[in-house]
């Protein structure tokens, strides 16, 4: 039992921290690629030293998602071997075709856009950059594939014992794919917009290079509007199409005990007694669930107590209850912020139209803390999924408790758990004062920004 | 059952392409400190590799992943089994992944020694454990009926073990060297040359003290079915001929001689286990095999179909960029990033 709980905190602690940098390097490549696109089509020098400083950005971001995107490939077989021999026929694919598509792709053209200034013509240039892009989110989307199977099984059969691939395309056209893909698309664009935002937002209250983050500024928030509506619709479908998928989830993440009645309520806060399944105090809007879940005033909802008994039924005795706490609060944290997402860019759109930015000095000020908002979206979005579908690893089909490694033992557990943990620790803070580095020195657009930090003498060969 | 055949010779390409790529890349951060006298130096040669590290390492990424496709079993025994030496390789990549971009992000030489210093563990451990993986592949290791690896990460450390370690080592530190000694022109060039001299000569003696070991400690030479045969001897042909080539300044030809001898090593060890992935040391009958460990055919179909479409595209965009990023390197020239 400690061996699962070690190996769970280890997957999802190497999960979140690498979903940290992720959803940053999907969002700012694809911005990068626009400012880039706009410096080819209209010759502009400003767009370019943007898309260069930003691309220095890029690129710390982009070390850390890759060197710690090789731990998520290589636990499933050392912690949850088990897991993979079960389901490697189903979830192997998506991942070797993820190797094989998305990161020869964008490892390549990252490298050829930065050390291809040079070399290449604009169009070639330009072109490594959307490949780079491009490479990064159908990455997301073959995991999203990967990870739609272990949320709602398709395209299998169970032969000799294990999920083997019967169909690629119902894998491919999962339903929860398609709600769950674009979702984290749009999410990862709003982190990159959000970011662009709230940095650029910094250099306008120190009155820095005000051409440049103005227009980083502009591009940013248009883009942080439309990926948070985007996103926020698609949640919500998302949300719908887990009432149908895995209605256990959707209770525990509205802590609903009992069906509801007719016209459900949403509960905004509530104080969850898990022990004696009940909420001791629960502050609701009527209406709102149902409408949530269906698009009108009227619906069901089912609940725990409810579907508990019907998962005995199907699958045996057991406790089929994820942890409600965490799966209510994960999913309110993370409609929080994106709320707060949505209604911030509706603002800077707004003053970015009349004109006004810089009048609103605490308004910048609070883009900057909005940086944090996606990722906090991010992570509790990933805690809300994951814990959710306890106590299964693939719904219906194998608990995370026999998904384990057997032979692996609690010391090599801890071993690898505080190793990484201390090494993912400093990376993160070598990480950060990186970027507050980068940002305070500022972009030396009178030089070649690519050289600001090199101090090297350069004599004519 | 054909296509379980078709993707062993994948998965066995695709690591003999990235100790191939890999290979000369461990070797030059490996020598980075010791080549590299001043920072621009340094700067210099991390330039050589610069644009292809990353998808090199991407190498080692598909490898993996198409093992979890195509034999899940291998890649669960193999991951779960050599749990520690894994954890030390992981350490190692992403600590040699940030290096890279971390070192230049700051001028203060201390920042960026301690950078190459890392950079240098993070390029040794890898091709070391890599060979001790490979030697361990070749001998067999304790895995019982229920195809879990029973022993622990001591039992994967012996002279025969670090013998192979040291080997995969120093062929990729020589190719490392032969691979500056391409990218760059006068001192660099010439120091480059030097230090493959020098590591040159050890590699063969190792090389051959580990094949005559292998030859007590497995059946690598005198197992029937598939006969290895002449591919070991090419092998060591090809690591003889490398001294030649350095002493006529033939760069060219004996970094491609370096990287043949590392083609013909991991064919002959693939030979070696073929039809088998993992050989069990306790009872033959419990080896994993490419028929027991593997995916069902439709899996293996679909991934095969995908694999020929996007493969070609791979690797010609990939040749494309060493194309453009052929130039040698010069002291005071541009140096990006």
């Amino acid at each position: 039992m400690l061996n699962v709980l070690l190996a769970r905190w280890q997957f999802g602690i190497l999960t979140i921290y690498h979903f940290l940098f992720v959803p940053l390097t999907i969002g700012l490549a694809v911005l990068i690629a626009l400012m880039e696109t706009i410096y080819v089509r209209t010759g502009d020098e400003t767009y370019k030293r943007m898309a260069k400083f930003w691309g220095k950005m890029f690129l710390v971001n982009f070390a850390l998602g890759v060197a710690t995107g090789i731990m998520q490939e290589f636990q499933f077989g050392m912690n949850w071997s088990a897991y993979s021999r079960f389901v490697g026929d189903v979830f192997g694919p998506p991942l070797a075709i993820e190797a094989l598509a998305a990161f020869f792709l964008e490892s390549t053209f990252v490298a050829v856009w930065l050390f291809g200034w040079d070399r290449l013509s604009k169009r070639v240039h330009l072109l490594a950059i959307w490949l780079t892009a491009a490479g990064v989110s159908i990455s997301a989307l073959w995991i999203l594939t990967a990870n739609a199977f272990m949320q709602e099984p398709r395209g299998y059969v169970i032969h000799n014992g294990r999920a083997e691939m019967s169909n690629f395309w119902s894998l491919l056209g999962n339903p929860q794919l398609w709600v769950e893909f674009p979702h984290v698309w749009f999410g990862a664009i709003s982190t990159g917009a959000f970011f662009i935002t709230g940095v650029s937002a910094w250099y306008l209250l120190k009155k820095r290079h005000l051409k440049e983050f103005t227009r980083s500024f502009q591009i940013g928030i248009v883009v942080a509007l439309v990926s948070s509506v985007l996103t926020i619709v698609l949640g919500h479908s998302q949300a719908q199409h887990l009432m149908k998928a895995q209605p256990m989830k959707m209770a525990a993440s509205e802590a609903q005990w009992d069906t509801s009645s007719e016209h459900a309520p949403w509960s905004v806060f509530a104080l969850i007694d898990e022990e004696h399944h009940r909420n001791t105090l629960n502050v609701e809007i009527p209406y709102l669930l149902s409408i949530l879940a269906y698009n009108h005033t009227y619906g069901k909802v089912e609940g725990i107590n409810q579907l508990q008994k019907q998962y005995e039924r199907t699958y045996g005795p057991g406790n089929y209850i994820p942890s409600v706490w965490v799966t209510y609060w994960s999913f309110r944290v993370m409609v929080l912020a994106g709320v707060l997402m949505l209604l911030l860019a509706l603002y800077g759109v707004y003053l970015v139209l009349k004109n006004r930015l810089r009048q609103h000095p605490t308004f910048l000020r609070a883009m900057i803390g909005a940086i944090f908002l996606p990722p906090i979206a991010h992570s509790t979005g990933w805690i809300m999924t994951e814990m959710g579908r306890q106590p299964w690893v693939v719904m219906g089909l194998q608990k995370t408790i026999d998904g384990v490694s057997s032979t692996v033992t609690t010391p090599m557990i801890w071993t690898t758990l505080l190793g990484f943990g201390i090494l993912y620790l400093v990376l993160g803070i070598v990480d950060v004062y990186l970027f507050v580095r980068i940002i305070r020195q500022g972009p030396d657009f009178e030089k070649d920004p690519s050289e600001m930090d090199a101090k090297l003498p350069h004599p004519a060969t | 059952m054909i296509l379980n055949i078709v993707w062993f010779i994948l998965i066995a390409i695709l690591f003999t392409g990235f100790f191939v790529l890999e290979g000369f890349d461990y070797g030059v951060g490996i020598l980075t400190p010791f080549l590299g006298r001043t920072d621009e130096q340094r700067r210099l040669i991390i330039n050589t590799i610069g644009p292809f590290w990353d998808a090199n390492e991407v190498w080692l990424i598909t490898a993996a992943g198409a093992m979890f496709a195509a034999f899940p079993h291998w890649y669960a025994t193999l991951f779960s089994g050599f749990y520690i030496a894994l954890f030390l390789l992981l350490v190692a990549l992403i600590v040699r992944a940030v290096a890279f971009e971390f070192r230049s992000k700051i001028s203060n030489p201390r920042w960026r020694s301690t950078w190459d210093w890392l950079l240098f563990v993070g390029s040794v451990l890898p091709p070391f454990l890599w060979g001790v993986a490979i030697a361990n592949f070749i001998r067999g290791v304790p895995i019982d009926s229920h195809m879990n690896y029973v022993g622990t990460f001591w039992s994967l450390i012996t002279p025969f073990s670090i013998m192979g370690g040291l080997s995969l080592l120093l062929l990729s530190t020589l190719s490392g060297a032969l691979y500056i000694s391409l990218r760059t022109v006068g001192e660099m060039q010439a120091r480059a040359r030097e230090t493959a001299r020098g590591i040159g000569a050890l590699t063969s003696l190792v090389m051959f003290l580990f094949a005559v070991i292998c030859f007590y400690n497995t059946d690598l030479f005198s197992k029937t079915g598939i006969d290895p045969g002449g591919v070991p001897v090419l092998a060591a042909m090809t690591l003889l001929s490398v001294p030649f080539f350095i002493y006529a300044k033939r760069d060219g030809w004996a970094f491609l001689m370096t990287s043949l001898t590392i083609v013909f090593s991991s064919i002959t060890v693939f030979l070696h286990l073929f039809p088998r992935v993992m050989i069990s040391s306790l009872n033959p009958d419990w080896s994993l095999t490419i028929y027991n460990a593997a995916s069902g055919p439709y899996s293996l179909r679909v991934m095969t179909i995908i694999t020929v479409i996007v493969l070609p595209f791979v690797l010609a965009y990939q040749a494309w960029t060493y194309w453009v990023f052929r130039h040698r390197l010069r002291p005071g020239g541009h140096l990006d990033y």
